[in-house]
């Protein structure tokens, strides 16, 4: 296990910022880490990267607890927090080559080259960080974390404040690396969880509310299936409520209704014959499951 | 350490921070010692670098502070320092590079003020009549008072996030524990009792005992302590995150 985290509590004076959260992370998979502002997904970062220590709990890094192996830990995990911090009086290179050596990384020289070509920043090797534009920076951020080849990545909000097609990027570029490593990335963007992740967790409040495979948590959560049907002309709703295996049916404005039926149902055959039956044409049909927002909604209400 | 030592000494001499802070030490030491003439050798008719060894820890006073002020300040505003205390290196690594980074650009700033005691060697009549072991404690002395100097500087930036919170704190300490001590006992509360322990905590009272070219050990326990004392409390406010 390559991040494990157990009963992890923290407190703010008296305020519950992680309350009792224990969770996984797999070598090869990404894991987002998702909730509202505010709901402990940072201080939990910043638990796991040793910036913070915890009230009670244990967060152990490849087997190497965070409090009393910390050097061992901090040696395995790159990170990119929040806000970026960058120093931007320092030239990229240079600034990677001073993160190399911070990290004792071994051959500093050919890893800085190789990071600068995997983010994309070979053009601007020579730039002052303060020069670079936010993506850009958000690169130098990220090959700061991954110059030593840590196993373990922890990315605050990576994608916060770039343009789509930055975001695009670099999504790729950590679906890429979650092939080989573990990686942590917390952000509010559902789609990115839906785009990047393999598995989400989803706190709420310092708890938490749910960890799953992204898939699974779509299915359970929705447990049912929902068809928006159009039709051309009047319908009633125990008419409606009349076709086999509806459970529920809700009108949306106009001739256009929401029917709601168990997930392992598909109503869609059956709204169509009652079109028929009742000679209405059916403008629209459309079957669809909860999205990933919605269990969201739903879970951190 | 070394990747945190040679990354701050890159940055005093690749702004204009390293070459103000020279700069304006010698500029300030050769009017002082040279041209104005209260203070000058010439005037003085003494071969004596007395005049360098009683300014510079003035000019110290408020320079030292100027170069100590950004190390942790500027990192704890940006942000860098969360980066930096995750990254596999001890608080005391951290500490030891930025303070002997900006330890070696003052001795940048005083190495070349060995000319004035070769151009005072040869002025001298006879020529090379000058306390040279006087000069050589002196000179020690000075490294030791900047050491300490730049420890509480160190400290005083860890405090904050505003520089000028800690350029003004870091004058304030360096003042009182250069000179405060000297003046407070002469209160009639110490003066003609304890006024020699007093003046003992102050870092003048040593300085002056080094200047005089005898290394006491007392006095060189003196100087290694006030440094490793600010230095571990720079170590202790930096875990501040941790309390």
């Amino acid at each position: 296990m390559s991040v494990k985290v157990t009963h992890l509590t923290k407190l703010y004076d008296l305020q519950r910022a992680v309350d009792d959260l224990t969770f996984e992370a797999r070598k090869g998979e990404v894991l987002g880490f998702l909730g509202p502002n505010g709901a402990g997904k940072t201080t939990t970062m910043k638990i796991i990267t040793g910036y913070l220590p915890q009230t009670g709990g244990a967060v152990e890094v490849c087997g190497f607890d965070v409090e009393k192996q910390s050097l061992e830990a901090r040696a395995r995990v790159g990170y990119l927090p929040e806000h970026n911090p960058l120093y931007k009086d320092m030239y990229v290179r240079e600034y990677l080559e001073f993160t190399a050596r911070l990290n004792r990384t071994s051959n500093a020289r050919k890893r800085v080259e190789a990071m600068i070509e995997r983010t994309g920043l070979a053009s601007h090797r020579q730039k002052q960080i303060g020069e670079l534009s936010k993506g850009y920076r958000q690169r130098v951020g990220l090959a700061q974390a991954m110059l030593h080849d840590p196993e373990v990545l922890i990315l605050d909000e990576p994608t916060s404040g770039l343009d789509p097609n930055q975001i695009v990027e670099i999504r790729q570029l950590i679906k890429d690396l979650g092939r080989e490593k573990t990686v942590i990335l917390s952000t509010h963007i559902l789609a990115e969880v839906e785009a990047v992740c393999d598995r989400a967790i989803i706190i709420n409040k310092g708890k938490l509310a749910a960890d799953a495979p992204i898939e699974t948590l779509r299915q359970q959560f929705s447990g049912q299936s929902i068809v928006t049907a159009e039709f051309s002309g009047a319908v009633s709703q125990p008419q409606l409520l009349a076709i086999p295996q509806v459970q529920s049916v809700k009108n949306l404005g106009k001739g256009r209704w929401e029917l709601r039926a168990a997930v392992e149902d598909d109503i869609r055959a059956a709204v169509f014959h009652f079109a028929v039956q009742n000679k209405l044409t059916l403008l629209e049909l459309h079957k669809s499951v909860f999205s990933v927002e919605e269990i969201f909604r739903e879970l951190t209400k | 350490m070394t990747a945190i030592f040679f990354k701050e000494i890159n940055a005093f001499f690749s702004s204009l921070i390293g070459y103000i802070v020279i700069g304006v030490f010698l500029v300030i030491m050769g009017l002082v010692m040279w041209v104005f003439p209260d203070y000058s050798v010439i005037d003085g008719n003494y071969a004596t670098l007395d005049t360098l060894f009683a300014m510079a820890p003035l000019i110290f006073m408020f320079l030292i502070p100027a170069v100590t002020m950004r190390s942790f300040a500027e990192e704890r505003q940006s942000g860098a320092i969360e980066l930096l205390v995750t990254r596999p290196v001890t608080d005391w690594q951290i500490v030891a590079g930025k303070f002997l980074a900006c330890l070696v650009l003052v001795l940048f700033a005083l190495l070349p003020t060995v000319l004035y005691y070769f151009s005072i060697y040869q002025l001298g009549a006879p020529k090379g009549n000058l306390d040279s072991g006087g000069i050589l404690g002196s000179y020690i002395g000075l490294l030791f008072l900047a050491s300490a100097f730049v420890a509480i500087g160190v400290f005083a930036s860890s405090l904050t996030g505003n520089q000028i919170v800690a350029f003004v704190l870091a004058t304030f300490l360096c003042f009182f524990t250069y000179l405060a001590f000297d003046y407070l006992s002469r209160l009639p509360v110490f003066f003609g009792k304890t006024d020699d322990i007093v003046q003992s905590f102050g870092i003048a009272y040593h300085y002056n005992s080094v200047s005089r070219g005898v290394l006491d050990t007392r006095d060189l326990t003196y100087f290694i302590s006030i440094s490793a004392l600010f230095l571990a409390a720079t170590v202790l406010s930096l875990g501040r995150r941790k309390w």
